[in-house]
């Protein structure tokens, strides 16, 4: 872009290296270790943690942050701190399932519409309508649909995702067949399959897995949002959202209550977001532009 | 002799600080003088350097690694690399002014033409707005641009790459700087409107009485317009001498690959590149010991490759940097 | 000009279309009996088929359809199975400090994202810009409920400036209003901010390189003008744009901050609507929240010839 031409300095580029890596992107891998840290307390709740995250004790209700209870205890007695760690299997299973779900159906419809002009059209108003519907309004909507669970969560929040992974693929598949086109004559005769495998797929996997972290983010948010609302995963699942809910009757008197699933809340959600900055500054800096 | 130098270069010496260990130096060791009506051309492929010492002298080096390390940029006896950034505003566009390569890029596209030259004029002068864009509108006028008038209200994208050079002369010189430093101001142009630009240039630098220090690789222009000529080659000031110095007895070899290379006036070859130089500038991190030229070198000896040549008088202005051109004239 | 104003509305049509035809098929095609449903656990079979009736149910989808369609057009929102009411009415009596927070939060979040992000580009690389990026990606993580409960707890320990609760209309009690907007509008404004101060600083960072960035430095214009006058008029496009495509964002937030400050706008309404079933409510905010996006940003769109003229319709 710029008319003066710098001298051209051969610069050192980055070596592969974990080291050389962690302190080329400090924040990045700051993240990873922490979603780590996350991931493994939540899956070896049933071992590490203290209670039972249902058992009940109208002895010790809201006993605050102490040896007894780490985090203190809810209204019901029941141990914040185990139910913390529980909760963090639904924020990370809800999390995952969102992201391959909207992934894959994204993935599906992008490339058919960007493969098939006649599908494109149609598809492209369904889409552009569902993105003029504010996500969590349209999640809030589909749970009144049916009985509450985590599948009808992860649906309702998997819904609002799809849009913006089907622009994403779709410009992706546009792009390629472009250059396909342009590389050789040849590639006209090129079977759909093989277009796909070879050239499109490939092309896409860098900015999807970048999405698809995003989107996992955003849905630990969404879920804790419809669950505070009252209108996500059913209450006697010990999510974030549902404990946090629950908390907020006594946030006056008791705010370890929200206080500590908020807290775990955050960091996973915090984490997820600067790994999938660092991600997008590696794999695809085209993307770092657009945000 | 006598007559103080409009602008001086002592020693300039530019760097780019790296990640790790010691900066890149871009320029090295370049000095100059310039003085008042002169046209003096810098020539060079790119990447010698020819635009950082323009970039240098009006301190505006890529941010934030690019910075003077050494030497002296003189402007009338006052050393620039010592001015604080206030002073260097009140500097760049009034005193000194640049023109860039790149016409279609270098104006603002959101703004008016008028607006843009008018605000040099406001920021310099103090007139009030209505005073600046008749100014500005004067302008347009002194670079020849048809219909001035509506021209003033108009956004870059309507008018053609000729005539948004014009616009960056008009832009340059509203402000009646001493110091004009144009860079390839011609090179993203075409063949016809290149001759207009540099006949404008020389008018308005007749008027005004400008300085201009011109930047370019092409010979042509620099046959044309220049009274002075200095050759840089990676960085370092490899020749320099008047004109007629330069073209009746290129000294160094660098010199004369790129007199070789120059399509004969008038023989129709124009664009076809006979006899150029074999290679590529070094690369700023990358430069051999010696001279830096010796790789691409054909008289190129071990003393070359191990021992950087210094400047020596060639007889009248004329000076060179090589060992080969020094020797024969001894 | 005016031929593109045109086209640009006549766009707009088929996606508030797609709109409107979700919304009809959100009930339709929900597992189980809408019927059933919306009667709840109680109702006998006589019930629910009376609320079948009254909702044309047991007529053909596309006859449904078409029939509320027309009611839609002829400004026929339907009645809110609850409380007996024109849905229209009840989202006009909670629309004032939905509106009222949207506004303030969109002023809050402008008058602090775009500095910060000027800055953090002007500054690339530096801490200032390093600490920005940092606290935009807490921003976007941390959930709305904790940066609320944060200043609800904050202020009720020692403070008592401002009020923590509720909501106060501006035609009662201009200064109450404004108070009672604060806290609100601070907790829901970090994430939008975040957002903005984002873009701002990728679209600032891409035009700081430009040649006319370098010109303008060159003619002798102070940074000041240099970064406001000639860099972010340029970096404005996709700044604005995604002031609009954030709308999206910031109405999700402004469903739970009234939930957490008890404000009783068209957040409660919905989820009030969705604790009590009643579709014909949740219908109506969709519709209106859709259409009020998708023409807020038609709006955008047209002001991009104002902001760069090469934009030419």
């Amino acid at each position: 872009m710029s008319a003066t031409t710098l001298p051209a300095v051969a610069a050192p580029r980055s070596r592969p290296g974990l080291l050389r890596r962690f302190r080329r992107y400090p924040l990045p891998s700051i993240g990873a270790i922490l979603l780590l840290a996350l991931v493994v307390s939540a899956l070896a709740a049933p071992w590490i943690a203290p209670h039972d995250p249902f058992e009940m004790n109208v002895v010790d209700r809201l006993v605050p942050p102490g040896a007894d209870y780490t985090f203190g205890t809810d209204a019901y007695g029941r141990d914040i701190f185990s139910r913390t760690l529980h909760g963090g299997r639904v924020s990370l299973f809800i999390g995952v399932s969102v992201a391959i779900a909207s992934t894959a159906i994204g993935l599906l419809i992008g490339v058919v519409a960007g493969y098939f002009r006649m599908a494109d059209a149609i598809l492209m108003r369904v889409m552009d309508g569902l993105m003029a519907i504010p996500g969590i309004l349209l999640a809030i909507a589909l749970m009144s649909l049916t009985r509450a669970s985590i599948w009808v969560v992860i649906v309702a929040i998997t819904i609002p995702e799809v849009p913006r992974v089907v622009r994403l693929v779709r410009a992706v598949v546009l792009t390629v067949r472009e250059q396909v086109y342009i590389e050789a004559a040849t590639a006209i005769g090129t079977r759909f399959p093989r277009l796909m495998w070879r050239h499109i797929l490939p092309n896409t996997v860098a900015p999807l897995i970048v999405q698809a972290t995003y989107i996992a983010a955003s849905a630990v948010l969404v879920e804790s949002y419809l669950s505070f609302l009252g209108v996500g995963t059913p209450p006697e699942v010990p999510s974030w959202g549902n404990i946090i809910a629950e908390g907020r009757l006594y946030v006056q008197i008791a705010f370890w209550n929200i206080l500590f699933p908020s807290i775990f809340l955050a960091l996973m959600v915090l984490s997820i977001n600067v790994l999938g900055d660092g991600l997008r500054d590696m794999l695809d800096p085209r993307l770092a532009r657009r945000l | 002799m006598t007559e103080q130098p409009i602008l001086a270069l002592e020693g300039l010496r530019t760097e780019f600080a790296t990640g790790q260990g010691a900066p890149v130096v871009a320029v090295n060791d370049l000095s100059l003088t310039l003085k008042r009506g002169e046209t003096l051309c810098i020539v060079g492929e790119s990447g010698c350097g020819k635009s950082l010492t323009a970039l240098s002298i009006l301190r505006l080096l890529p941010r934030p690694y690019g910075r003077i390390g050494g030497g002296r940029v003189l402007l009338e006896g006052r050393d620039l690399a010592q001015a604080t950034d206030a002073e260097m505003r009140q500097i760049r566009g009034r005193a000194i002014s640049m023109i860039f390569q790149e016409p279609m890029t270098s104006l603002n596209p959101v703004l008016t033409i008028g607006r843009q030259i008018a605000e040099t004029v406001m920021v310099h002068e103090g007139l009030d707005w209505t005073a600046c864009m008749g100014r500005a509108l004067e302008m347009l006028r002194q670079v020849r641009i048809p219909e001035p008038e509506r021209r003033l209200h108009e956004y870059p994208h309507q008018l053609s790459g000729g005539m948004r050079q014009r616009v960056m002369i008009a832009m340059a010189l509203a402000c009646r700087p001493r110091v004009l430093l144009a860079d390839e101001p011609t090179t993203a142009l075409d063949v016809t409107i290149q001759a207009q630009i540099l006949d404008l240039v020389r008018d308005l630098q007749a008027e005004t009485g400008a300085a201009v220090i011109l930047i370019t690789h092409d010979l042509g222009v620099v046959a044309e317009m220049a009274d002075r000529v200095l050759v840089m080659y990676a960085g370092h000031k490899v020749e320099e001498g008047s004109v007629e110095e330069i073209f009746d007895a290129p000294a160094h070899p660098y010199t004369q690959g790129l007199m070789q290379a120059m399509p004969h006036l008038g023989s129709g070859e124009h664009r076809s590149r006979l006899n150029e130089i074999a290679g590529v500038v070094p690369a700023l991190n990358a430069r051999p010991p010696g001279c830096s030229f010796a790789p691409r070198c054909g008289l190129a000896t071990d003393r070359c490759r191990q021992e950087m040549p210094p400047l020596t008088g060639l007889g009248g202005t004329h000076m060179a940097a090589c060992w080969a051109a020094g020797g024969s004239q001894a | 000009m005016g031929s593109y104003i045109a086209r640009r509305i006549l766009a707009t049509l088929p996606v508030l279309g797609v709109v409107a035809v979700i919304v009809f098929l959100l009930l339709r095609l929900s597992p189980g009996d809408p019927a059933a449903i919306i009667a709840g656990d109680h109702a006998t079979a006589d019930d629910i088929a009376q609320i079948r009736r009254e909702l044309g149910l047991d007529r053909p989808l596309l006859e449904q359809f078409i029939l509320w369609l027309g009611q839609l057009l002829s400004g026929d929102f339907g009645n809110s199975i609850y409380l007996d009411r024109p849905v229209l009415g009840l989202i006009a009596e909670r629309v004032e400090p939905t509106l009222a927070l949207s506004l303030t939060t969109m002023a809050f979040a402008i008058l602090l994202a775009i500095p910060a992000g000027v800055v953090a580009a002007w500054r690339a690389g530096s801490w200032v810009d390093q600490a920005f990026m940092a606290l935009s990606v807490l921003a976007f993580s941390v959930p709305v409920f904790l940066i609320g409960y944060g200043l609800v707890m904050g202020l009720s320990l020692g403070l008592d400036i401002l009020p923590v609760q509720g909501f106060v209309s501006l035609w009662d009690d201009p200064l109450g209003f404004a108070a009672h907007l604060v806290l609100p509008t601070v907790a829901l404004g970090l994430v939008y901010t975040a957002l903005l101060a984002r873009i701002t600083r990728a679209t600032m960072l891409e035009t700081l390189n430009e040649d006319f960035i370098r010109t303008a430095r060159a003619k002798g214009l102070a940074e000041p003008r240099v970064l406001i006058l000639h860099a972010l008029k340029n970096a404005s496009v996709p700044i604005v744009t995604t002031i609009g495509t954030g709308i999206a964002l910031l109405i999700g937030g402004v469903v739970v901050t009234e939930s957490v400050f008890a404000i009783p706008g068209i957040g409660r309404l919905t989820i009030d609507a969705v604790l009590q079933r009643d579709y014909p409510v949740i219908q109506g905010v969709i519709l209106v929240i859709a259409g009020i996006y998708v023409f807020v940003n038609l709006a955008i769109d047209l002001t991009y010839s104002l902001l760069d003229p090469r934009i030419r319709y």
